[in-house]
């Protein structure tokens, strides 16, 4: 997976609460085996009109202003609904590399830093603020410094943010999970030999 | 770790975790792993990618659900005229011969949802850490088993190590006094519950189910209430395992047997939470006096009784949740005032990991029984495996079912999430027994209410939101 270190870019307001997993991907576009390729259905019922498919003028990303956008600010719960990877791998394919919100789906919020994406919760004052920032559009950037732990508004004022220290080490890093849980493969010979002796009927 | 007396989950996190960081991230062992084909295949790839192999192939079970085909008499795999759904059905068969995992294909009558077959197999069991590619994963917390949604790439961490890198959740009890009225039923309590804590009231948590009401469920019911855990925000829903778990689980395949069994079920008693055990969020809610329940919006969360009317933005104070809800009378074409029994439906879907299993059948064709379906209305009933289906078909429900003009189909996902072709087209509305009304869940520009499987039958039968305790003796 590709670094998180530092990005300065357009942020798209999406200001929508509880943005569920079939707005972000509906269902229909998992049919695909592989992970790439989802980005022109990102937001597919918001963007589109359900019946001609035709590009709803009144979206966001469907501005000039925002159609480079690399980074999402969001309304509440944001990535809701199914545990689909479907979700970041579209975001990730159109471009979306951070989204800013007041707190995210827990699926959602697992799956999205193992793709590259880093998630920033915020407070709801400091949302209202990044959220007229990107309203600007365009011609007001804002800058995500994870190193630092810190948005720059398209204003030029800070806000800090947390960011679990796993994730982080991960995303600067550009880390396989998998590859470090394999570090550990002895515990987890042990850990089976253990249940094995105490709970015999899960090997049966 | 907890010291002192510990809850339900705290004792299966605890006796799951295989390593803890300086930094409290945990590796957790994972016992069982449920596979299909929507959420698998970039994992398998990922697999081959890396030259890695599946740590333990039969801790897991391999079942094609959301993308097959419900029609009657479907035939195999090879038959599927759509090219992607055939496509993916073959590559998770030919995934799971490569990976040596256990697989059932459309053409066993084991088939079906895979939150249905697991408990139906017995591959689920109280006290397991249970994980799948599914939000609805939830459904298996019946069990008392730690049973939670995970994405690809943990689809694929837990094949290679059969472990996930997890942070612990907090604690939530749910209380449900009293006892539910007639009409109402799991679907409507949890709906209930929804409406009361909010789309995200149980984010980071697991949520424990106990009281009165709770106990009195048969494990459908319970099945039904922790499927739309995730509805209201978190991962995972529990319920103690009692003697009516056990019962259920009782010479199911995949459950121990003679000594093992007794061992077994020894163990299980030791996991419903401690007298004294603390929860970090408590709520209470007493169900004796809900009416069936059936949502206005396309959130969950927007549910109302069935009495009731189609709320108005204008009387709720919060911006956020005033310009969402106008935001859902739109989508869902519907005014303020408007009362809910007058709201038309054009189609009836009652199936899906909610509602699909056979207490939900008979449920549905208690109401259809001598009735007919209205000539305006197209309705459906998808049971949840094949086994329920047979066992259906043995009690005769499939003829109460075709006799008052419901089609009787093969089991899948179908039209909760539209994947297979059975869906809604924009502007049509349903009664659906699944679980989310969201924005094109069911189709491009279709509408959803939810509701329990009676209400469906009462819906499909007036061509409109119904109250079923009308129907009722």
């Amino acid at each position: 997976m590709d670094k998180f270190t530092k990005l300065t870019a357009v942020a798209a307001p999406l200001p929508i609460v509880n943005c569920d997993t079939d707005k972000i991907i509906p269902a229909r576009f998992l049919k695909t085996l592989t992970r790439t390729g989802l980005g022109k259905n990102l937001f597919d019922p918001l963007r589109y009109d359900p019946e001609t498919g035709e590009e709803n003028p009144d979206f966001v990303l469907n501005k000039p202003a925002y159609r480079n956008a690399e980074i999402l600010v969001a309304g509440h719960n944001f990535g809701c609904g199914s545990s689909r990877e479907h979700a970041p791998w579209a975001l990730l394919d159109y471009g979306i590399r951070c989204v800013i919100s007041t707190g995210f789906a827990d699926i959602f919020y697992n799956n999205s830093p193992k793709n590259g994406i880093l998630l920033i919760k915020v407070s709801p004052e400091e949302l209202d603020k990044l959220m007229e920032g990107a309203e600007r559009g365009a011609n007001a950037t804002m800058t995500v410094d994870l190193e630092n732990q810190e948005i720059t508004n398209a204003d030029g004022e800070k806000v800090s943010f947390d960011v679990d220290p796993f994730k982080k080490h991960c995303l600067l890093n550009g880390l396989d999970d998998i590859g470090l849980t394999l570090q550990k493969e002895t515990s987890i010979e042990s850990y089976e030999e253990k249940q094995k002796a105490s709970e015999p009927w899960l090997y049966a | 770790m907890v010291s002192g007396p510990k809850t339900l989950f705290d004792k299966i996190w605890e006796s799951h975790l295989v390593d803890q960081q300086d930094d409290g991230t945990c590796l957790v062992y994972i016992d069982r792993q449920l596979i299909h084909e929507i959420t698998s295949a970039q994992a398998f790839d990922g697999l081959r990618q890396s030259g890695r192999k599946a740590r333990r192939p039969e801790a897991n079970l391999c079942v094609p659900d959301h993308n097959v085909p419900t029609t009657p008499g479907r035939g195999g795999t090879d038959e599927i005229e759509d090219d992607e759904s055939r496509i993916q059905l073959e590559v998770l068969e030919k995934n799971a011969a490569e990976f040596g995992l256990p697989y059932i294909s459309i053409n066993d009558e084991r088939q079906g949802i895979v939150h249905v077959i697991g408990p139906e197999q017995g591959f689920t069991q109280p006290g397991v850490t249970l994980v799948c590619g599914d939000s609805h994963t939830a459904t298996h917390g019946a069990f008392g088993a730690l049973a939670f949604g995970v994405g690809t790439s943990e689809v694929e961490h837990v094949l290679a190590t059969q472990t996930l890198i997890q942070r612990p959740a907090k604690n939530m009890r749910i209380t449900v006094n009293g006892s539910l009225p007639a009409g109402c039923t799991a679907k409507d309590l949890v709906l209930a519950i929804i409406g009361k804590i909010g789309t995200a009231g149980g984010t980071g948590h697991v949520i424990e189910y106990a009281g009165p009401a709770i106990e009195e469920l048969s494990m459908e019911g319970r099945m039904t209430v922790c499927n739309m855990t995730i509805e209201a925000g978190a991962r995972a829903g529990l319920v103690a395992p009692d003697e009516k778990t056990f019962e259920y689980l009782k010479d199911r395949p995949q459950c121990p047997k003679g000594a093992q069994w007794e061992a077994a079920v020894e163990h299980w008693r030791t996991l419903p939470s401690d007298p004294g055990a603390t929860y970090d969020i408590e709520v209470e809610l007493d169900v004796s006096e809900i009416v069936p329940q059936v949502t206005w919006g396309t959130s969950p969360e927007d549910e109302i009784g069935i009495t009731g009317e189609v709320p108005d933005p204008a009387s709720v104070d919060d911006a956020n949740r005033r310009s969402a809800m106008e935001r859902s009378l739109e989508y869902m074409d519907l005014k303020p005032g408007m009362k809910m029994t007058d709201i038309a439906v054009d189609k009836v879907f009652i199936g899906s990991c909610t509602n699909s299993r056979i207490e939900d059948m008979r449920a549905a064709a208690e109401i259809a029984k001598g009735r007919k379906v209205a000539d305006s209305v197209y309705a459906m009933v998808v049971p949840g495996s094949g086994l329920v289906k047979i066992q259906a078909e043995e009690e005769g429900l499939d003829k109460i079912f075709t006799e008052a003009g419901f089609h009787w189909r093969e089991p899948g996902c179908s039209m909760c999430l539209a994947m297979n072709g059975d869906m809604l087209h924009p502007g049509e509305r349903s009664a659906s027994t699944s679980n989310r009304n969201f924005e094109g869940r069911q189709g491009p520009g279709g509408r959803t209410h939810l509701v329990s499987p009676m209400m469906a039958a009462a819906a499909a039968i007036a061509g409109h939101l119904a109250d079923v305790r009308d129907l009722i003796d």
